[in-house]
């Protein structure tokens, strides 16, 4: 792939989700954002790319509050992270991880509707919207009643997004969760994952190393390059318009 | 309504294990230090008050002398066989060789009083073989001077400002010594591997090694005259009841005596229960009063105080685990989540468990006397670290990708408490808890020195009469129980477990 003239203009959502406005963020002697910009497209799902140590699931974890930046400002759906009441807030927003991070003496069932069971839903309520879970991400019945370490890898990262989806969230935060698995699970994985997100669309944010799942997922896609975005838009054209050698030599080690 | 019967039925059984020797009128209770001779005055004391009447409750073996002590003076127990030379030494700390009306006068302030001596002197003496005191002429300790005899001591003896080095002083001695277990050198200069050593003037091996005492001339060892400590307070009935014991025995008469007990294996009851049926008129007991100790002695109550050592040793360790599993889990659960204050209690707690389980016991009494309540704290004590040490490493060092994955779902330090940390840390909890157990079923057995009963008691008298079979007595039972404990929450930690 030749190089070209790198863009000059980060392309902009209109109607935006999230925004990061000029944040810097420092763990200790190591910073990892500085004068951060950068808007996220609403009801889409964006795709956060770049190679480990780029800053992509600190960016992620401030959008929930798990990690505060240390200036500026970090604003969802046009209002502040409440860092004041981060429960309640946090129940908007669903959360799933690699390796699932189901709680290993729940069951399944136990482990998707906690937080329904904590916010007052009747069991019938949450019986039922288990259930439909489980038919969106093409999980059996008989899952309800296992524990984690019962499941096979793939089944447990299913229910970590029925985990995440289960209060219907307006966002959705997805740190690499289709990476630990085998690529047959996981293209199997996509799929259920696109078939549940059509049953409830929302404001996805994906991180992941994957440039191919970005491509396969992703309606918005942002490169970072040790903290700095240096490149966003829509993933067919970024990925044939490498804007900088960094870009490109991501894209050529994964796609060529 | 069932929660409260449950509530009912346990203090109802909590009494009943709490009556295990429980007072009734005209009870005195007998105290003794922790070796053979204390024990046997003891008891002698002890069944002379019950043939006259008396209901005696027997405190024995406690844990030296400033424990007995301090239990007299507060009362715990109304007396105990105590010698003069110790009173003035070691708790007076008077100089000389005070006798016993100067060393009462002193006592009256602390509102005790020793009564009349039973007429000998338990005090140190330098021992040579008869056969061989008779053929150089030994008779007096000054008789050793530039005799070429093998002399060797105890190590205490040998350290003690009022030992060999004071003696050699007295009575211008410059033989070389050496250091010799006191329990070998009976043996030692029976064999004639030695020639000279120390020892008690009633030890009851000297009569069987045929062992001559050289004669204190010089008056260099303090006195050491048995009688009964009680205090000012003491009744008349307890005194008069008490007054034959005076001048009832000397100084062979008691190595007799406590050969019976250390040498021919002979139980303290039994030895006591002797020596006062046969000198019962002396001792100003008439045949009825005798005849009660005859029924007494007959007795093989062990069974039965067994149950009671038993049932007295679960209390112990029950409470004191209860205390420490409220207490060590509410500590757990306020700091765990401050490192550096959950490690200042994590070391804390280590600390405790670095004092020797006796000191900490005896750092008990001036605070909170003797018996079942200091006994019970220092065990609480005891039983804390492991079950600290545990919750709040658990706690604290739950899987992190766990604990992020509960924020981000929006729990809250409660909840997150709730359905995460806590489930994932019981079964490390259980065996803190299981730990704690076994440690303070074991240490349990030392409480027996501050009078607090229990398994202990069999051991502490079996250890000072030399008679494995009383330690067998309390040390089998101890690690029944201990590992009956183990077992029980072994399985019950299988349970609260996540299943495999």
């Amino acid at each position: 792939m030749a190089w070209r003239q790198p863009m000059t203009e980060i392309d902009t959502p209109n109607d935006s989700a999230v925004g990061f406005h000029q944040v810097s963020k420092s763990f200790g002697a190591l910073t990892v954002f500085e004068d951060l910009s950068l808007t996220l497209p609403k009801d889409q799902i964006t795709a956060i790319v770049g190679t480990s140590g780029s800053g992509k699931t600190t960016l992620l974890q401030m959008i929930n509050g798990l990690e505060r930046p240390d200036q500026g400002e970090v604003e969802v759906l046009g209002r502040p992270v409440p860092y004041e009441n981060l429960e309640s807030y946090r129940r908007g927003i669903g959360y799933a991880v690699q390796g699932a991070g189901l709680f290993p003496h729940l069951t399944a069932e136990q482990n998707v509707t906690l937080v329904a069971k904590l916010v007052g839903w009747s069991e019938a309520k949450r019986r039922s919207r288990f259930l439909d879970l489980l038919k969106t991400v093409d999980l059996d019945e008989d899952v309800a009643s296992r524990l984690p370490r019962q499941l096979s890898g793939g089944q447990q990262q299913r229910l970590g997004i029925c985990r995440a989806l289960m209060l219907q969230p307006a966002i959705l935060l997805l740190d690499e969760p289709f990476s630990a698995v085998d690529p047959i699970t996981r293209l199997g994985l996509y799929e259920s994952f696109e078939q549940a997100r059509q049953a409830h669309p929302s404001t996805t944010v994906l991180v992941t190393h994957d440039l191919r799942e970005a491509r396969r997922l992703a309606e918005f896609m942002v490169i970072l390059d040790a903290g700095e975005v240096v490149q966003s838009g829509v993933p067919r054209e970024v990925l044939a318009n490498p804007a900088t050698p960094y870009a490109e030599r991501l894209i050529e080690s994964q796609l060529s | 309504m069932i929660a409260k019967r449950i509530v009912i039925g346990l203090c109802l059984v909590w009494c009943a294990l709490g009556s295990v020797g429980a007072a009734a009128v005209q009870t005195v209770t007998v105290g003794s230090k922790n070796f053979g001779e204390s024990y046997l005055l003891a008891e002698i004391a002890a069944q002379v008050l019950e043939a006259q009447g008396f209901r005696v409750n027997r405190k024995l073996g406690l844990g030296g002398t400033l424990i007995c002590y301090e239990a007299l003076k507060n009362a715990e127990i109304d007396l105990y066989p105590e010698y003069t030379g110790t009173l003035s030494q070691a708790v007076l700390n008077l100089p000389g060789n005070p006798d016993r009306t100067q060393i009462n006068q002193v006592l009256a302030d602390q509102g005790l009083e020793l009564l009349a001596e039973y007429g000998f002197n338990n005090t140190y003496a330098i021992v040579v073989r008869d056969e061989q005191a008779q053929q150089l002429g030994l008779r007096r300790i000054g008789d050793l001077h530039q005799q070429n005899l093998t002399a060797a001591f105890s190590h205490e003896f040998l350290q003690r400002e009022d030992g060999w080095p004071g003696l050699a002083q007295r009575y211008n001695l410059q033989q070389p010594t050496k250091g010799i277990e006191h329990g070998l050198a009976y043996q030692a200069i029976a064999d004639g591997a030695i020639d000279v050593t120390d020892a008690y003037s009633t030890d009851g091996e000297l009569q069987r090694y045929q062992l001559r005492i050289l004669q204190d001339d010089l008056g260099y060892f303090p006195e050491y005259r048995a009688a009964t400590l009680v205090q000012t307070s003491a009744s008349p009935q307890l005194r008069q009841a008490l007054a034959g014991l005076h001048n009832m025995l000397d100084e062979s008469q008691v190595q007799a005596l406590n050969a019976k007990v250390a040498l021919q294996g002979q139980s303290f009851q039994q030895v006591a229960a002797d020596f006062i049926r046969a000198n019962a008129s002396r001792l100003g007991l008439s045949e009825q009063d005798t005849a009660k100790i005859e029924t007494l002695s007959g007795q093989s109550p062990w069974v039965g105080q067994l149950w009671g050592h038993f049932m007295r040793h679960l209390q112990l360790t029950g409470s004191a685990l209860f205390a420490a599993i409220a207490i060590g889990l509410g500590i757990s659960l306020l700091v765990y989540r401050r490192q550096r204050l959950a490690e200042i209690v994590v070391y804390l707690c280590g600390l405790m468990q670095t004092i020797p389980s006796l000191a900490l016991l005896a750092l008990m009494i001036p605070l909170f006397g003797i018996g079942f309540l200091p006994a019970i704290i220092a065990l609480f004590l005891y039983s804390l670290l492991p079950i600290v040490r545990n919750a709040i490493t658990a706690l604290a060092n739950t899987d992190p990708t766990l604990v992020r994955v509960s924020a981000a779902l929006g729990l809250s330090g409660w909840e997150q408490l709730r359905y995460l940390r806590l489930p994932l840390a019981t079964p490390a909890i259980f065996a803190g808890i299981r730990t704690a157990a076994v440690i303070s079923i074991g240490t349990a057995t030392l409480a027996a020195f501050i009078g607090a009963g229990g398994l202990g008691e069999p051991i502490v008298v079996g250890l000072s009469l030399n008679d494995t079979n009383m330690i067998l007595r309390g040390a089998i039972p101890a690690a029944v129980l201990a590992i009956v404990v183990e077992l029980v929450f072994a399985a019950l930690e299988r349970r609260v477990s996540p299943p495999r």
